[in-house]
């Protein structure tokens, strides 16, 4: 199944989580402690998350650490902010036009 | 822009909406007619440096929009808006699916709920979009994206060509 990085940030709980282990990395004990969701749930979450590239899991001995992509977290604001740009200078455009036309009234 | 004039544009991620809050400095009569006249809204439509070109419209229920979006080399990427409901200078509400040059849509679309009110000479215009997949609404963007960076792009091109030598 193809994963995409909305779909992935579309769920309050992962929402969450990315906002927690943007502070450090955490292993799924850790994240779990914060929630109140089984281990079993966190897990099912992180690997949606992995899936998608926002987190990375990085093994230290016996635990995982998950760690945020900060790129792959970026690209997603970047694209908001494209869509946001051309709203944005649309508008502005309706604005001059309605100025002429209001000038060209007068 | 005027600074005072609002703008407010934010994106939910789980209702896949988009909302687009404007005020204008300038009656409803005179906004209204500016998005539902062809001639007028392709003289604002854009974003630069795109260029909306409408091919047919009609305005009234049933009645569709289709318009291209021009890049500065000429590439066109085609649009359909079918307008759902009209209610005159207060609300209209379109259906719009990306689509090819002879007007076959691409499915899923978006909902378009457009408002319009004026208060004291100023108009705000109130949109929600609605994608109808998570996948549209990830591609929302497209078509506009190609425009903005393909400057850049012919820029990498060039750059490549004259390292090449």
């Amino acid at each position: 199944m193809r994963r995409d990085v909305f779909q992935a940030i579309a769920d309050p709980t992962r929402r969450a989580i990315i906002a927690l282990i943007a502070l450090h990395a955490m292993t799924p004990n850790a994240i779990a402690d914060h929630f109140n969701m089984t281990r079993q749930a966190i897990s099912k979450h992180m690997k949606i998350l992995t899936e998608c590239e926002l987190v990375k899991p990085d093994h230290k001995g016996r635990e995982i650490y998950y760690q945020l992509e900060i790129d792959k977290i970026k690209e997603v604001d970047k694209w908001v902010e494209q869509y946001r740009k051309i709203w944005e200078t649309r508008l502005n455009q309706l604005d001059d036009l309605l100025a002429t036309i209001k000038k060209a009234e007068k | 822009m005027n600074s005072d004039l609002l703008f407010d544009f934010s994106v939910n991620r789980e209702n896949k909406t988009v909302r687009i809050l404007r005020e204008f400095n300038a009656g409803i009569d005179l906004v209204w007619d500016a998005w539902t006249t062809p001639e007028l809204l392709d003289r604002w439509w854009g974003p630069k440096p795109m260029v909306a070109k409408t091919k047919i419209m009609n305005f009234e229920v049933g009645g569709r929009r289709f318009f291209a979006m021009i890049s500065p080399d000429g590439q066109e990427r085609w649009f359909l808006q079918k307008f759902t409901s009209i209610s005159p200078k207060t609300n209209f509400k379109t259906y719009n699916t990306f689509a090819d040059k002879d007007e076959n849509p691409e499915l899923p679309g978006s909902d378009w709920d457009l408002n319009f009110s004026e208060q004291n000479g100023t108009t705000k215009v109130d949109i929600t979009i609605t994608n109808e997949s998570r996948e549209r609404f990830e591609r929302i963007a497209d078509g506009f994206r190609e425009g903005f960076t393909l400057g850049l792009q012919q820029l990498d091109e060039l750059l490549l060509t004259l390292s090449q030598k």
